[in-house]
């Protein structure tokens, strides 16, 4: 949480294209130093997508996004995270503010046990807003590309849906309260793959409103939904594993012509 | 030709003949025995088991029963050579007892188990206070009344109503607390992150989502704790005592059905101790439909 001041840093704040400007020089999990060297600037209204192999940091990178790494014990970020400018890791800087900015989908499917409607109200009512809830929760949820399949049965519970359909509550629930950034951490891995193919179109249909931050295992879900990808990698010279980003770029140059060796061979698929 | 898996399967089988199998019972195999022998023993026992309750719940519809009348609820406790009478005052006494302690342990218990499953888990206080709910739950209910007695009867001059209600929260306080705080802890974590990813407080995630996640279990938990104490005697003799009039005031003392049990009983008159087996099928009647109220409420909801 310490952010160290650093001399070859021109701007502090974000270009105006970055939503959020993530400068992970160092990520401690107690004594563990568990990613280290990663910047990944996230762009305005694109898809940045986070491949690696297992226990490369990418998630953790991720939850640094939104402070959800606040709830592990012993976590500790050395650098800083701009989101509108200011640092979120800076004193002052209240957790639950910024998650109420930068919203996250999970990697299992995770509704309250509450009815479809309360379960997309939820954050609105938290906010204490003042308009029509009902009209904003048929707007989160047609986003979501579930409306029609839920209009029916607004009252039946949350957990009563498809796996699929929870999935797309879940987004609907957090595209209600209008966050500018959706943290999307594996948000398929618990899906088959019909119910991936309707994520993935929604991603690309979110795009246009919402910046999105995307972790998957698939190389070929960032190759189809990407715009940026970033890969990261392991390091186990140390002793450790401690993750780092190998390179930053846009999907294609990444995929086609990337500019490192390890990225190569993992698109070739020679680790996983 | 002869596949690998045909030759495991004839070399299991012993010999190496190709015979088909026997598929046919064989009712005195000793394995077939064995069988039979465990199903009928666990069925005897059953029925072994069911017999006690059978025969009380028998006992006290052909006793009791005779009694059930509009009279039974509505009259005062009839005086030594008195015909007719009711239990009135015994069947108001035990509900204001039980809600009075209600009223008093549930908001400590539920308080105390967000405490335990939400905030300090892992801290020395909690591991005392779940190390202590747990040995009072086995604690003797009659040193319950003797606290009580010590601590408000003394204190207030009299025995009372408000004594008795005390009295019985202590006796529910640790398992509603036990059970809220196991109910909380089912709640999965990925719900809660999911609150936490929105943007909530701890205590929103707690108010908002564990609390209401977990209350078809609480209230199931509270309502079998409430059935439980009604059935209590030994802690209401040192502080609720006992009344032959109405209950007026929660400072005076009260019947209720427990104790009028205990009294009527042992007294050498027929009318006394018909309505004791009636007062006894009350009783149960009120604690069956408290148990039955928790199945209905302990469903999940949504």
């Amino acid at each position: 949480m310490s952010a160290t001041v650093s001399v070859e840093r021109p701007q502090a704040g974000n270009a105006p294209h970055v939503a959020i400007d993530c400068r992970a020089d160092k990520i401690f999990h107690g004594k563990f130093l568990a990613v280290r060297d990663s910047n990944v600037p996230i762009e305005k209204g694109k898809i940045t997508g986070f491949i690696g192999p297992s226990g490369c940091g990418k998630s953790t990178v991720l939850r640094s996004l939104n402070r959800m790494n606040d709830l592990i014990k012993g976590f500790r970020l050395e650098g800083e995270v701009n989101f509108h400018g200011q640092d979120i890791y800076a004193k002052g800087i209240d957790p639950v503010v910024v998650r109420r900015h930068i919203g996250m989908v999970f990697q299992q499917p995770n509704p309250f046990s509450m009815s479809v409607f309360e379960n997309v109200a939820f954050g609105l009512k938290l906010n204490r807003f003042k308009g029509d809830i009902h009209e904003r929760v048929e707007h989160a949820l047609t986003r979501a590309a579930l409306w029609d399949e839920v209009k029916d049965k607004l009252k039946a519970s949350g957990l009563s849906l498809s796996g699929g359909q929870q999935q797309r509550l879940c987004i609907a629930r957090a595209v209600a309260t209008q966050p500018t950034v959706l943290l999307m951490d594996e948000p398929c891995s618990a899906l088959d793959p019909i119910a991936t193919r309707r994520i993935e179109e929604l991603m690309l249909e979110l795009k246009n409103d919402y910046t999105i931050a995307l972790v998957t295992h698939n190389m070929q879900q960032a190759a189809r939904v990407a715009d940026v990808t970033a890969f990261f990698s392991v390091d186990i010279s140390h002793g450790g594993r401690t993750g780092y980003l190998v390179e930053i770029g846009p999907t294609k140059t990444i995929f086609e012509a990337p500019q490192e060796q390890l990225t190569k061979q993992y698109i070739r698929g020679e680790f996983s | 030709m002869i596949t690998k898996a045909t030759q495991m399967r004839e070399s299991t089988r012993g010999q190496g003949s190709p015979e088909t199998p026997s598929l046919m019972r064989n009712s005195f195999e000793p394995r077939a025995l064995r069988d039979v022998f465990l199903t009928v023993g666990a069925w005897l026992v059953a029925a072994v088991g069911a017999v006690p309750l059978l025969s009380v719940v028998y006992m006290l519809i052909v006793k009791g029963g005779a009694r059930l009348s509009l009279e039974l609820f509505t009259e005062l406790p009839p005086a030594g050579f008195e015909q007719g009478g009711g239990i009135g005052n015994a069947i108001q006494g035990t509900l204001v007892t039980v809600a009075i302690a209600a009223v008093i342990s549930i908001p400590i218990a539920v308080l105390a188990a967000i405490y335990l499953a939400e905030f300090r888990p892992d801290s020395r206080i909690a591991a005392l206070a779940r190390f202590l709910s747990k040995v009072l739950t086995g604690f003797p209910s009659i040193l319950a009344g003797v606290f009580v007695y010590a601590a408000v009867v003394l204190l207030m001059g009299s025995y009372s109503a408000l004594a008795g209600g005390v009295a019985l929260a202590v006796l529910m306080l640790p398992t509603v607390t036990l059970t809220a705080e196991g109910a909380m802890r089912m709640v999965p974590q990925r719900m809660k992150d999911a609150a936490i990813g929105m943007g909530c407080t701890n205590a929103e995630v707690v108010w908002h989502v564990t609390v209401p996640t977990a209350l078809p279990s609480i209230v199931t938990g509270v309502i079998l704790a409430v059935a439980r104490v009604a059935g209590e005697s030994a802690p209401l003799l040192f502080t609720a005592l006992f009344s032959n009039y109405w209950l007026r005031s929660i400072r005076e003392p009260t019947a209720s059905l427990a104790i009028l049990i205990y009294n009527f009983s042992s007294m050498p008159f027929d009318n006394q101790i018909e309505l004791a087996w009636a007062a006894s099928l009350v009783l149960v009647l009120i604690v069956l439909t408290f148990n039955i109220l928790s199945r209905f409420i302990g469903r999940p909801q949504v």
